[in-house]
């Protein structure tokens, strides 16, 4: 969510992320893993969350494939598959797990982070 | 062939004593084991082991088996199979180390020659005397060769053995034409056998119609007509009464008709004669006709001997199938272990079979014998079918059937009969085609579960839906755990019908959809791929699918464009679908780090290279290993190194090795005879051409090769998708193997091709399977799946029976003429380039990477010495 408070970081132009694929960014010393999907209503999204993955313990999550299971728009851990919600972080095979979401949007041609 | 062969029987020689030693200071505490002599190692014999060993029962018992012909047991019903590729391999029966294993002491080409009742003390030909607390006798069957003056000219055969088969072999390679006597079910199985001998081919038959005792003048019209369609002459009614020369050819027969035909073989298939002579001289009761009387227990008039098979005679009558031979044997087992109460109670004679790939079904009363019964007949002259029913006379239960040139029904209608199902009003219907298209059979719930759906195997209903509630859940896993169709496949159609219903009643839901995006098979997708020519993910699902798809079917749709159109991984429309292998082109290891795998086709290396491998690795301190396939796997390798690591590998003439694909892997191979002194091939050049010409073919799971430059295989061939193992003619082809999880031995496909053939046979192979496997299966489970299974793959690949060849090879070709290494591609385009790095702001590399050391190398860290490093 956007808050009047939030204050917005530069991270990388709108064409170093692919459509439908992610990318991790440094950010205040964390990965975090953005991705750009276009959504069931054609339009253009961003999402972002850790990029740790915790089941395997590894910075992968930003190298997994987008998708959708049902209406929620996932991405699927790359080591062991398990999807994860982007909009939430929550994980859809075990709900005792999720990662965490930041703030993203696109300003002009800018991918922006929040804290 | 023979030389493996006879290696494995001094393998079971030698290993008998070795294991008779060791036992020696186990027996002294056990009880007195029972001695117990098997005469005969045919199938029915063996089976009988076999079921031995399955009542858990065997170490109870000190067993001695003598067979008559020098090879263990082989499957005689497929003896044709032989006539293919002269391979004992594809008829044996027995698994290596059965004998040896079971403590079972086996007698090879030495046959039993008398039982003296009296001493309790069996004589064998070679002198060998072995006391009995219980005999089987599993003796079979001779061919019946009538009295016809010249009978015993040279070049007059029976058809039963492998050294018959050997023998007219070898008479072939002299003449042009073959007749055989006997127009029955052997007859005909003969007649095929000549055919494949490239003889022009007679079948000379005594009553009015082919198969006289299975099916009626209807059936048996239909039957010679499609079997003239082959180019098989059929002469009926007509009783020979003189073989002797022949003018144009090797002999002349003379028929009751005046008529005369020349021909340079004969083969007698005029029935067979129970093998009882060894029974008769014991003096056990024996029928007016000859056969052992046996009871229900298949004991004969001693108790201590049980009769198995076509010696046996029950009820009068001699049963010369394999089916009531099993059933007999089980029937011993259990009466003679009391592990079971099994009895032989007869048996139905109902058959279905591919006489020269021509379906023929019998079922029940064929002749419709019974008094009042009703027959229903359709035929289609135009599709060459003939199918009749009999029924009772008031409609409600089936006697019988023949089915001619379509036998889809077989199933279904045997199980109305032999469970006494009530038939549908009009059971006509049950033999048209319906116009619809829906199959008007059996449901398969209605089924008792007593119902036998393998007759070969005897698998009921039951053991299938035990089978299915154990967690089976496909056919191949059906067929590992019951047998259930690994006979002669008759079942297979009806067995698949009733595991799916079962899964369907445990809810567990028969969806062949790929994903939620799609409501197809990956089957269904390939074809709409190939025919719609749609080159992109989005185009495929925005016409076919739905949703935003997923890490299924994007990688899916990925590996089938892959296929088809062959473009490069990383093109814009597609990199998004690949997973994280792909689009790395490395495997990504648990830490998320990479590893690097460069093409060594063939396993065959120059110093100069190897030593560029050495020094990379040693650069980018990577982890360095020798891999099964025969090259080097370099792990460690973080996203952003990997273009600087593969720079340096393209310079040096590497090419990406596709570890990380579903695609070829490696062509394994050994050093063949360029170096070996045993090699007759150069199996180097062949499996470099081979790896080669396959590599970045994008298949539904990898694919691996293997090449052998002779019998010895020290390639593993025969573990691999496609194996190669050379033999002084050429090269024998292995598909469907498989290591892994589930190893799986490949099945001999062709034996003796020459290159151009053996790459014509793969090229169609691997694009058949690419075209209908499903995602993520294996050759081998494809195979075991498909119904009709090798003999099917073979028509497809081979004869063609799709008429599919062409274009096959067309798609292969294809895809070899686009071959790119992809690491090449990718290296030369800057814009690629960028995507290796970990963050997409920095050039910093990912902190969560640690490597410690152990023995000289680097691995990932443990996450407790990870907590040490950081405190």
């Amino acid at each position: 969510m956007t808050t009047a408070h939030q204050q917005w970081f530069d991270i990388c132009n709108i064409d170093d992320i692919l459509p439908s694929m992610g990318r991790c960014a440094l950010f205040n010393e964390l990965q975090v893993a953005i991705f750009r999907v276009i959504d069931q209503s054609g339009q253009e999204k961003f999402y972002a969350i850790d990029n740790f993955c915790p089941f395997s313990q590894s910075n992968t999550l930003s190298r997994g494939l987008t998708g959708s299971i049902t209406d929620k728009i996932v991405v699927a851990s790359p080591i062991y598959k398990q999807h994860f919600e982007l909009s939430t972080g929550l994980c859809l095979e075990d709900d005792s797990v999720s990662v965490k979401t930041y703030p993203v949007r696109l300003n002009g041609c800018t991918i922006q982070l929040a804290a | 062939m023979k030389l493996k062969q006879l290696a494995i029987f001094l393998g079971t020689l030698l290993a008998i004593p070795l294991l008779m030693l060791r036992n020696v200071n186990g027996m002294k505490s056990m009880k007195e084991k029972i001695k117990l002599v098997v005469i005969g190692n045919g199938p029915v014999g063996h089976n009988f082991l076999e079921y031995l060993v399955e009542s858990g029962e065997s170490d109870n018992y000190q067993v001695t088996v003598f067979g008559e012909e020098p090879l263990p047991a082989y499957d005689r019903v497929h003896l044709t199979s032989w006539f293919k590729n002269q391979s004992v391999d594809d008829i044996n029966m027995v698994s290596e180390g059965f004998y040896p294993s079971n403590n079972f002491t086996l007698h090879s080409g030495d046959k039993v020659t008398q039982i003296d009742r009296f001493k309790r003390v069996i004589t064998s030909d070679a002198g060998l005397e072995v006391s009995y607390d219980k005999i089987i006798l599993a003796t079979g069957s001779v061919p019946f060769v009538p009295p016809v003056p010249g009978h015993d000219r040279d070049n007059v055969f029976v058809y039963r053995t492998i050294e018959d088969l050997e023998k007219i072999t070898a008479a072939a390679k002299t003449g042009k034409v073959g007749a055989v006597i006997g127009g029955g079910l052997l007859g005909l199985e003969a007649a095929k056998a000549l055919m494949d001998l490239d003889l022009k081919t007679h079948v000379i038959e005594f009553a009015p119609r082919l198969m006289a005792v299975q099916i009626d003048d209807g059936g048996g019209k239909m039957l010679s007509r499609k079997i003239q369609d082959l180019g098989v002459s059929v002469h009926t009614q007509k009783n020979t009464q003189n073989i002797g020369d022949g003018e144009t050819a090797f002999h002349k027969m003379s028929f009751a008709d005046g008529q005369e035909l020349e021909t340079d073989i004969i083969v007698f298939s005029a029935g067979i004669r129970p093998r009882d002579e060894l029974a008769r001289q014991a003096g056990l009761g024996m029928g007016a006709r000859g056969g052992v009387v046996i009871n229900n227990n298949c004991l004969t008039s001693d108790n201590d001997i049980y009769a198995i098979g076509e010696v046996a005679l029950w009820d009068n009558k001699i049963y010369g199938l394999i089916a009531p031979g099993n059933t007999m044997a089980k029937a011993a087992v259990d009466h003679l272990t009391g592990t079971g109460s099994s009895e032989f109670a007869g048996a139905d004679m109902s058959t279905k079979l591919k006489l020269m790939g021509v379906d023929v079904a019998s079922i029940g009363d064929a002749h419709a014998t019974t008094p009042n019964s009703r027959s229903y007949t359709y035929v289609n002259d135009r599709e060459e079918v003939y199918k009749k029913i009999v029924v009772s006379e008031d409609d409600k239960h089936l006697l019988g059937a023949v089915l001619i040139g379509d036998a889809a029904e077989y199933g279904s209608l045997l199980q109305f009969m032999l469970n006494k199902m009530e038939l549908p009003s009009e059971p006509e219907g049950l033999i048209l085609p319906s116009l619809d298209g829906s199959s008007s059979g059996i449901g398969v719930d209605a089924l008792p579960d007593s119902a036998v759906l393998c007759s070969c195997m005897n698998v009921s209903k039951a053991d299938v839906i035990n089978a299915v509630e154990a967690g089976a859940s496909d056919m191949a896993a059906i067929k590992s755990c019951t047998k259930a169709a690994t006979g002669c496949g008759g079942c297979t159609a009806l067995v698949t019908q009733v595991l799916n219903c079962e899964l369907e009643k445990q809810g567990v839901e028969v969806n062949t959809n790929l994903c939620e995006h799609f409501s197809y098979t990956r089957q269904d997708l390939y074809n709409i791929i190939r025919v719609e020519k749609i080159k992109s993910f989005e185009e495929l699902l925005e016409n076919h699918g739905s949703g935003l798809g997923c890490d299924i079917c994007k990688p899916t749709t990925a590996n089938i464009l892959a296929s088809c159109w062959n473009d490069h991984v990383l093109d814009n429309k597609l990199q998004g679908l690949q997973d994280t292998n792909d689009y790395f082109m490395g495997n990504m290891q648990k830490d998320g780090t990479y590893s690097v795998v460069p093409r060594v086709p063939g396993g065959e290396i120059t110093p100069e290279k190897l030593i560029v491998l050495g020094e990379v690795a040693k650069k980018y301190d990577l982890y360095t290993k020798i891999t099964g396939g025969q090259r080097v796997d370099l792990f460690g390798a973080r996203s952003e190194q990997l273009p600087d690591i593969w720079r340096e590998l393209v310079d040096a003439g590497f090419e990406t090795g596709h570890a990380y694909g579903k695609s070829l892997r490696t062509v394994k191979s050994c050093v063949g005879s360029t170096w070996c002194r045993y090699g007759v091939q150069d199996s180097m050049a062949l499996s470099i051409l081979l790896e080669n010409r396959y590599k970045g073919l994008r298949s539904p799971h990898k694919l691996k090769m293997a090449v052998s430059g002779c019998t010895r295989e020290c390639a593993e061939a025969q573990s691999k998708d496609v194996g190669i193992i050379a033999t002084e003619n050429g090269w024998n082809m292995y598909v469907c193997g498989n290591g892994g999880m589930k190893p799986r031995h490949a099945d001999l496909f062709a034996s003796d091709l020459n290159d151009v053939d053996l790459i014509k046979y793969i090229d169609r192979f691997y694009m058949f399977y690419v075209r209908t496997a499903d995602r993520l299966q294996r050759t081998s489970v494809w195979m075991d799946n498909m119904e009709g299974g090798l003999e099917y793959l073979k028509s497809v690949i081979i004869e063609d029976k799709l008429g599919l060849a062409a274009e096959l090879e067309q798609e292969m070709s294809a895809v070899v003429d686009t071959y790119q290494c992809e690491w090449k591609t990718t290296i030369e385009d800057p814009e690629k380039m960028k995507r290796f790095g970990h963050f997409v702001n920095s050039k910093l590399h990912d902190e969560n990477v640690i490597f410690t050391t152990e023995r000289e190398q680097i691995r990932p860290a443990l996450t407790s010495e990870r907590t040490s490093e950081t405190a």
